[in-house]
C-alpha cells in the first residue's frame, strides 16, 4: 500500500457518506441506499437492537433462576424466554453480526473496492433480515405464544407443541436466507473486486476471515433451510419424515439440524478472529506472526468445522463408529483454532503494546475464548461428553466461545472501527471502565455455570435442587455486574456518535489496512482512484524495542 | 509475500480497473453460480434424508415406487431435458444477435416448463384418486416405509415444481426484457443468469427422476 | 477484452447442443430400460451413474462450465464434496446401527 493519501478534490462524490445526499431525501436516503456503509450501519442500528432484546430475555433468565421454585414467571413463560432468547441471540445477533455491519462496511475499502459486488441484493439482504427478525418478535406477543422448544428445534416436540413454531421456523428460515445472500455477495467481492496488486496473500486477515465465514455460510445454511422447511411441511402436512409416529427418525432431525448448526458456530467465530487478526497488530505496531497461518487456519477452519456436527449427539446411541470419526474430528479442529491463539499471542510477544480499549477487548477475547475452546475440547471426549452433555457445562462452554468470544470480538471491533465510520471519538476512560466491569461480570455470570455443569446441573431446567442455588445466585448477580457494564459501553458509544471528540486523521490508531488510508468518515465512493496495491496489509515499520535490540 | 505472487495478483486484477466502463459479466455468473450452490444444496439436504430413509425400508421404497407412472416420469424428464436444449439455444441465438429466434425459442421453453407442470398435475391427481397423499387414512394403513416413500416424493418433487414455476417467471421477465432489448447481444449476462437456474432446476429432476420412479 | 474471449468462448454451433441432447435423451431412455432389469443392489448405482454422466453434459456444455473460469470448477468440486463427506458421515453412523 504505497501509502500514499488520495488527493481528494472537492466535486459531491467527496462528501463523506454520512452527508451525502442521493437521489432519496432523508430517512428514505437511507432504508432505499445501496451504499455498503449505508447498509452496514442498517445492520448495526437493528443487530444491536436485537442484542438488547436478547440480552433483556437473558437477564430475566438468570432473575428467575435466584430461587430454585419459580420467582418471576412460570414455567411456559421460562420456556419461552430460553427459545426466544437463544434464537435471536444465535440466529438474529452473533451469525449475522460482525459480516453484516462491518463486513459490509469494511470488506470493499479493505479490498479497495467502492461497493460489494451486488449493492442491490446487499439491500435485499438486509430486508431480509430485518422481516426474519420482525417475526421472531412478533411470535413473542401473537397468541399462541413463542416457540417453546429450545433454539434446536428437536423433533418431535417442535412438531407437537402448540406455540407458534411454523411462524418462528419461518423467520429463521428467511434470515438464513438473508445470510446466504450475504456470504455469495462477499464471495464474489473478494473473488472479483481486489485492487489491482492485492493478491490472496495481500488481504487483509479480516477479509480471509469472511472468505471462509462465506463459504461456510452459502454451502451450509441450505441444509438447516431445508430441514426447518421440512418441520414446518410436516405441521402441516403431516408427511412422516420427521414424525416418529409416521416412520420418521428423531435422530436425522438432530444429524440435519447440527449439519448446519454446528458450522453455525464458526460462522459466529471466524470472523471474530478476524477482528482480532486485525486489531492485535495495530496496537502492538508488529507484523502479524504467521500470515499465511492465520489465513490457512480460517480456511481449515471452515472445513473441518463442517465436518464434526454429530459431537452435539453422543448421547443419543449413534454408532460406535460414528462417535469414534466424530470424537477425532473435534480433536483436529482445535488444531487450527490454537495455531491462531499462538500466532495472536507471539505477535504480541515484544511489541510495542498501547493498551487502547480495542486491544483490551481483544486481549480478553484471547483468554475467554481459549477457556470457551478448551471446554469444548473435554466434551469432545466421549466418555466425559455422556455425563457433561445437556448439563450446565455445555452453557457454560457456548457462552465463553459465542459471547466471550464473538461478542468481545463485537465489542473490540466497535471500539475499534466506530471513530472511523462516526468520524468521533468516544471517552476512552470511559471505556475501558466499561471493559473490565463486563469482562468481570461476565465471569462472575458465566464461570459458575462450568461448575453446576460438573455438578450435574440439566440445562433447561425451570427448578432446580437446593444445593445449586449458591452458584445460581452468583451467576445472578454476575449478570448484573455484566449488565451494567454493557450499558456503560454502549452508552459511552452512543454518546460519541452523537457529540464524541471530532476525529479528521485518516490514520486513527496507526493501522496499514486500506481503511486506514482513506478519509475519516469515508466518502461515498471510498476511493477517489482505485489505489495500487504493492505491500502486504501488516508491514509495520520496526518497533522501537525491535530497534533498541539492534542497536545492541 | 513473493515477487511472483504479486505480478500474478496484478495480472489477474487488471481488468477491473476501469470499473464503469467495464462491466465485469464474470462477477455476475460468480455470483449466480454460488447461488446455485446453495440450491443445490437445499436439495442436498432432502437426498440425505431420502438416502438415510431408503436405506432403513429398501422393499418399501421399492413397493411404493411401482405406484408412479413411469412413462409419465419419463415423458417429463424428456420434456425438461428438450427445455434445457432451448434455453441454451436461446442465449446461443441472442449472441449471434438473432432475436425473434432467441424470443421463440423462450416462448418454447416456457411451454415445456408448463407442460412439465401439466403432467405433473395429471400424476398427483391419480396418486390422490388412489389415497397416496399425506395424511389420508389408505396411506396411513401402509407400512411405514412407504408412508416416508410419499412424503419424501411430495416434498421433494413439490420443491421441485415451485422451482419449475419460479424458472418459468424467471424466464417471462426475460423474455419481456428481450422484446423490450434491455438484453442485447452485448449484454446478456441476464439471460445467461436465467438460463443457468433453468439447467439446475434440470439437473435435480435428473437425479429425482431415477430415484422416485426407477426402484427395482 | 476479458470479455471478447468469453463472448466467442460462449458460441458454441447449434449442432452440438442438439448432439448434447440426443445424447441426454438416449441416457434417459438408456437408464429407463435398464430399470426394468434386476441388477440388485447395483441397480441405483447404475442410476445414479447415469443420473452423474447426464448432470456432467448439461453443466459442461448448456451450463459451459468449460469456458468459464477454474476458480467456478473449484466452488463445484467444494460443494459436492462436502455433499459427500456429509453423506459419508451421515452413513457412518447409520449403515452401523440398521440392522443390528
Amino acid at each position: 500500500m504505497s501509502g500514499e493519501t488520495l488527493a481528494l478534490s472537492q466535486n459531491e462524490h467527496n462528501v463523506n457518506y454520512l452527508d451525502y445526499q442521493g437521489k432519496h431525501k432523508g430517512i428514505w436516503g437511507w432504508l432505499l441506499s445501496t451504499d455498503h456503509k449505508r447498509i452496514g450501519i442498517l445492520y448495526m442500528i437493528t443487530v444491536l437492537s436485537f442484542f438488547a432484546v436478547g440480552v433483556t430475555l437473558g437477564f430475566l433468565i438468570r432473575l428467575e433462576l435466584l430461587t430454585p421454585q419459580g420467582t418471576i414467571v412460570g414455567p411456559q413463560a421460562y420456556n419461552e424466554f430460553f427459545t426466544v432468547h437463544g434464537i435471536i441471540m444465535i440466529f438474529i445477533v452473533v451469525i449475522p453480526v460482525i459480516p453484516s455491519v462491518f463486513g459490509n462496511f469494511f470488506l470493499p475499502i479493505m479490498l479497495g473496492a467502492k461497493d460489494v459486488a451486488f449493492p442491490r441484493l446487499n439491500l435485499l439482504s438486509w430486508y431480509l433480515y430485518i422481516i426474519g427478525g420482525a417475526m421472531i418478535l412478533l411470535s413473542l406477543v401473537l397468541p399462541g405464544g413463542a416457540a417453546d422448544t429450545g433454539w434446536t428445534f428437536y423433533i418431535p416436540y417442535s412438531v407437537r407443541t402448540g406455540t407458534n413454531m411454523i411462524f418462528t421456523l419461518a423467520a429463521v428460515f428467511i434470515i438464513g436466507f438473508s445470510s446466504i445472500l450475504t456470504g455469495l455477495n462477499f464471495l464474489t467481492t473478494i473473488h472479483r473486486m481486489r485492487a489491482p496488486g492485492m493478491g490472496w496473500f495481500k488481504m487483509p486477515l479480516f477479509a480471509w476471515s469472511l472468505y471462509a465465514t462465506s463459504w461456510i455460510q452459502v454451502i451450509v445454511t441450505p441444509i438447516v433451510g431445508i430441514t426447518l422447511l421440512m418441520v414446518i411441511v410436516e405441521r402441516v402436512f403431516h408427511v412422516g419424515i420427521f414424525d416418529p409416529t409416521l416412520g420418521g427418525d428423531p435422530l436425522l432431525f438432530q444429524h440435519m439440524f447440527w449439519m448446519y448448526s454446528h458450522p453455525a458456530v464458526y460462522i459466529i467465530i471466524v470472523p471474530a478472529m478476524g477482528v482480532i487478526s486485525e486489531v492485535v497488530p495495530v496496537f502492538s505496531q508488529r507484523t502479524i506472526f504467521g500470515y499465511k497461518f492465520i489465513a490457512y487456519s480460517s480456511l481449515g477452519i471452515a472445513i473441518f468445522g463442517s465436518l464434526v456436527w454429530a459431537h452435539h449427539m453422543f448421547a443419543t446411541g449413534m454408532s460406535n463408529t460414528a462417535e469414534f470419526v466424530f470424537s477425532l474430528l473435534t480433536f483436529l479442529v482445535a488444531i487450527p483454532s490454537a495455531i491462531k491463539v499462538f500466532n495472536w499471542t507471539a505477535t504480541l510477544y515484544k511489541g510495542s503494546i498501547k493498551l487502547e480499549p480495542p486491544l483490551l477487548y481483544a486481549l480478553a477475547f484471547i483468554f475467554l475464548f481459549s477457556i470457551g475452546g478448551l471446554t469444548g475440547i473435554i466434551q469432545g471426549a466421549l466418555n466425559v461428553d455422556l455425563y457433561l452433555t445437556d448439563t450446565y457445562f455445555i452453557v457454560g462452554h457456548i457462552h465463553y466461545v459465542v459471547f466471550g468470544g464473538t461478542g468481545f470480538g463485537l465489542f473490540a471491533a466497535l471500539h475499534y472501527w466506530l471513530p472511523k465510520m462516526f468520524g468521533r471519538m468516544y471517552n476512552k476512560k470511559v471505556a475501558k471502565v466499561a471493559f473490565w466491569i463486563t469482562f468481570v461480570g461476565f465471569n462472575i455470570l458465566y464461570f459458575p455455570f462450568l461448575i453446576l455443569g460438573w455438578l450435574g446441573m440439566p440445562r433447561r431446567s425451570y427448578h432446580y435442587l437446593p444445593q445449586y442455588q449458591v452458584y445460581h445466585v452468583i451467576a445472578t448477580v454476575g449478570s448484573w455486574i455484566l449488565v451494567t457494564g454493557l450499558l456503560i459501553m454502549f452508552i459511552n458509544l452512543l454518546v460519541s456518535i452523537i457529540k464524541g471528540k471530532k476525529v479528521t486523521e485518516e490514520n486513527i490508531w496507526g493501522g496499514e489496512t486500506l481503511e486506514w488510508k482513506v478519509a475519516t468518515p469515508p466518502t461515498v465512493e471510498n476511493f477517489e482512484e482505485i489505489p495500487q496495491v504493492v505491500e502486504g496489509p501488516y508491514e509495520y515499520k520496526q518497533n522501537e524495542y525491535e530497534l533498541e535490540e539492534e542497536v545492541k | 509475500m513473493s515477487s511472483a505472487e504479486s505480478t500474478q495478483a496484478a495480472v489477474i486484477a487488471e481488468p477491473h480497473i476501469e470499473e464503469h466502463a467495464h462491466r465485469d459479466d464474470v462477477r455476475s455468473r460468480m455470483g449466480m453460480w454460488l447461488f446455485l450452490f446453495s440450491e443445490l444444496l437445499l436439495f442436498g439436504g432432502l437426498f440425505l434424508m431420502y438416502s438415510v430413509y431408503r436405506y432403513m425400508h429398501q422393499t418399501d421404497f421399492s413397493i411404493a415406487s411401482k405406484e408412479m407412472n413411469t412413462f409419465l416420469g419419463t415423458l417429463n424428464t424428456v420434456i425438461l431435458l428438450t427445455s434445457s436444449l432451448t434455453m441454451a439455444l436461446a442465449i446461443n441465438a441472442m449472441q449471434r444477435g438473432k432475436k425473434g429466434l432467441s424470443i421463440f425459442l423462450q416462448i418454447f421453453t416456457i411451454l415445456c416448463g408448463a407442460a412439465f407442470m401439466v403432467n405433473k398435475f395429471i400424476e398427483w391427481s391419480h396418486e390422490f384418486a388412489k389415497g397416496n397423499y399425506p395424511g389420508s387414512a389408505i396411506l396411513a394403513s401402509k407400512p411405514k416405509g412407504q408412508i416416508l416413500y410419499f412424503g419424501l416424493y411430495y416434498s421433494m418433487v413439490g420443491l421441485h415444481g415451485i422451482h419449475v414455476l419460479v424458472g418459468m417467471t424467471i424466464i417471462a421477465f426475460m423474455l419481456v426484457f428481450t422484446i423490450r432489448g434491455k438484453i442485447t447481444p452485448d449484454n446478456y449476462v441476464k439471460l445467461e443468469a436465467a438460463g443457468l437456474y433453468w439447467h439446475l432446476v434440470d439437473i435435480i429432476w435428473i437425479f429425482l427422476f431415477p430415484l422416485f420412479y426407477l426402484i427395482t | 477484452m476479458e470479455n471478447l474471449k468469453e463472448h466467442t468462448e460462449h458460441s458454441h454451433s447449434y449442432g452440438l447442443y442438439v448432439m448434447v441432447w440426443l445424447a441426454l435423451i438416449t441416457l434417459t431412455g438408456l437408464t429407463a430400460v435398464i430399470a426394468g432389469i434386476n441388477f440388485g443392489k447395483l441397480s441405483v448405482v447404475v442410476a445414479l451413474v447415469i443420473a452423474v454422466i447426464k448432470s456432467y453434459l448439461v453443466l459442461t456444455e448448456f451450463m459451459h462450465l468449460k469456458s468459464e473460469p477454474r476458480a467456478f470448477k473449484t466452488f463445484i468440486f467444494v460443494a459436492l464434496f462436502f455433499l459427500l463427506v456429509s453423506f459419508t458421515l451421515l452413513f457412518s453412523d447409520y449403515s452401523f446401527i440398521i440392522g443390528k
